[in-house]
């Protein structure tokens, strides 16, 4: 492990250079400690692919111990410790009606779209980060043969809820934003509801699936068709 | 007790300070672009220093109170009126029912703050009440304020009307030096690079909003092209890859690939932020330490500063 500066009131842990499930595992254990070592000096902390940022309170406590104090609470962790976290299922209802990019997808992929779907729905996707907008879960890795590269030109509109790929990676859109993601399906499930509790049904280093449903039942558990991606 | 928005102005937030511990599902802290402006506002008036403020960007903002109440503006120049008559900025102001409190356009700086003794009384969201236009969330509807809006406040009062003595007033100007930490991916940039961050002199660009500046000038080069998405801290530079540097704020994104050189103390970042395109901005290194200590001496001042008593 390496801790960097990262300014007035933040160190950066790093835990390697790729991401994986063994580098998010001592992610997640560092997560733990940090807030343990740390207590009330602690603001907040971004876990993400392969680093942990720890934002303390300058007026409190220097950099010095804090960096002191993470070193010890890292020493004594394992990530035997670590949380295991979660499974979560996520339904999603994937056609080319909710997907306006699976077909293509498949066809650049030289696979059939049920194989597509197959493919994604029966992988075990890990959290690595959730940032970019509230609730946007970062989830890998996606099988190489279904990866793809962002679209040359971002969409304007993606709709909330929507399944979708970039590369190695996959997500469900909490919100209706801008993006550049390959959709592939619809989930009815709200990554992100302010009114909720709690308002994520995911947190960093849980694990995800995806489970195929029909139209009928996306509807039933309340997807919303008609929201177009433009 | 309340206030009806009249003109909303160019970009009027409702704010405390800031959102914190939320960073986990992917929120910002928000808050104010000038956190110096605004905790003056608030200390004037007797506030609790997280009390919600309005944070105007530029100015144009022209309110209606519906109650007699106690104000205070603070931060960038900008005319100030009630009901057409100038009143002192940086000074308690008491302001009686039906009367219009005008904001002109920004003269020196661009954030001026409004505050209200007791605060405005917004639900908080996320345990604060900043509003962060770009995750919707805050303020009265997690958007800026718009013309018809009712401002609900605490009918606070102040126990000394005062002001702060004009040689205590930050002054702005278009020309700041901002304090450097090295620090995150600070290896991958040569010494040549480095040394050029630190020597070069940069224009803000067109692109600065309370997400981040952009300054233009010296391109700095960087063995890497990306990195994996990691946490962001306010200040931090990102050196995209055209080379220009973006200095992070107050509503950044929490995680980013693009490498950074480090990151700006939070005090000239509070100065940056009341920067408008076309000011010089040059870079120094500072260590931790000098920055550690900056910030309990900017503390410290802040604390003792006496205020003074209005007659």
């Amino acid at each position: 492990m390496d801790i960097q500066v990262a300014g007035e009131n933040a160190l950066i842990l790093y835990f390697g250079s790729a991401p994986g499930p063994e580098v998010s595992d001592r992610v997640q254990a560092a997560t733990l400690a940090a807030q343990q070592a740390l207590g009330s000096d602690l603001i907040d902390l971004i876990p993400s692919y392969a680093s942990l940022l720890v934002l303390f309170d300058p007026l409190r406590c220097d950099a010095f111990s804090v960096r002191q104090r993470l070193r010890a609470a890292l020493a004594d962790s394992t990530t035997a410790e670590s949380d295991e976290g979660r499974t979560v299922v996520l339904p999603a209802y994937y056609a080319t009606e909710s997907g306006p990019d699976l077909a293509r997808l498949a066809e650049h992929a030289g696979l059939s779209v049920d194989e597509v779907i197959e493919i994604h729905s029966q992988t075990a996707y890990r959290v690595y980060a959730i940032g970019f907008a509230p609730g946007f879960a970062y989830l890998g890795e996606v099988d190489p043969r279904i990866a793809a590269p962002r679209l040359d030109t971002p969409r304007k509109r993606v709709p909330r809820g929507a399944v979708a790929i970039a590369d190695r990676q996959t997500a469900v859109y909490p919100a209706v934003s801008p993006g550049g993601w390959n959709l592939i399906g619809l989930c009815p499930t709200r990554l992100f509801d302010p009114h909720a509790e709690p308002t994520m049904p995911v947190s960093v280093g849980d694990t995800v699936r995806f489970e195929p449903v029909s139209r009928e039942r996306f509807l039933e558990l309340g997807g919303e068709l008609g929201e177009e991606a433009r | 007790m309340s206030f009806e928005v009249q003109q909303p102005g160019i970009l009027s937030l409702l704010l405390d300070g800031g959102r914190f511990g939320q960073h986990g599902i992917g929120l910002t802290t928000g808050g104010p672009a000038d956190r110096e402006a605004y905790a003056w506002a608030n200390r004037l008036l007797g506030n609790d220093p997280n009390a919600t403020a309005v944070e105007v960007s530029f100015g144009g903002l022209v309110l209606t109170a519906q109650n007699d109440g106690w104000i205070c503006i603070t931060g960038a120049e900008l005319p100030f009126t009630i009901d057409g008559e100038e009143a002192p900025a940086w000074t308690t102001v008491a302001v009686r029912k039906g009367q219009e409190i005008a904001l002109g356009y920004a003269t020196a700086g661009c954030r001026a703050y409004l505050a209200v003794a007791g605060g405005f009384d917004v639900v908080h969201q996320f345990g604060s009440s900043a509003t962060v236009v770009r995750e919707g969330i805050g303020g009265l509807n997690g958007g800026p304020l718009r013309a018809g809006d009712t401002l609900p406040c605490a009918s606070g009062n102040v126990a000394t009307p005062c002001r702060l003595a004009t040689e205590h007033q930050p002054r702005y100007t278009d020309e700041l030096t901002l304090r450097l930490i090295p620090g995150y991916q600070q290896a991958h940039f040569s010494p040549g690079e480095q040394a050029r961050l630190f020597h070069a002199e940069y224009v803000v660009g067109e692109r600065c909003d309370r997400m981040g500046y952009r300054l233009e000038g010296a391109a700095i080069g960087c063995d890497i092209q990306g990195i994996l998405s990691e946490g962001i801290c306010l200040g931090a530079v990102q050196i995209p890859a055209d080379g220009q540097p973006i200095v992070l704020l107050q509503d950044r994104q929490t995680i980013g690939g693009y490498p950074k050189m480090g990151s700006v103390l939070s005090l000239d970042c509070a100065a940056l932020a009341q920067l408008r395109p076309g000011a010089r901005v040059r870079f120094t290194p500072v260590t931790m330490e000098e920055a550690h200590n900056a910030l309990h001496l900017a503390a410290f001042r802040f604390r003792h500063t006496p205020v003074e008593a209005l007659a």
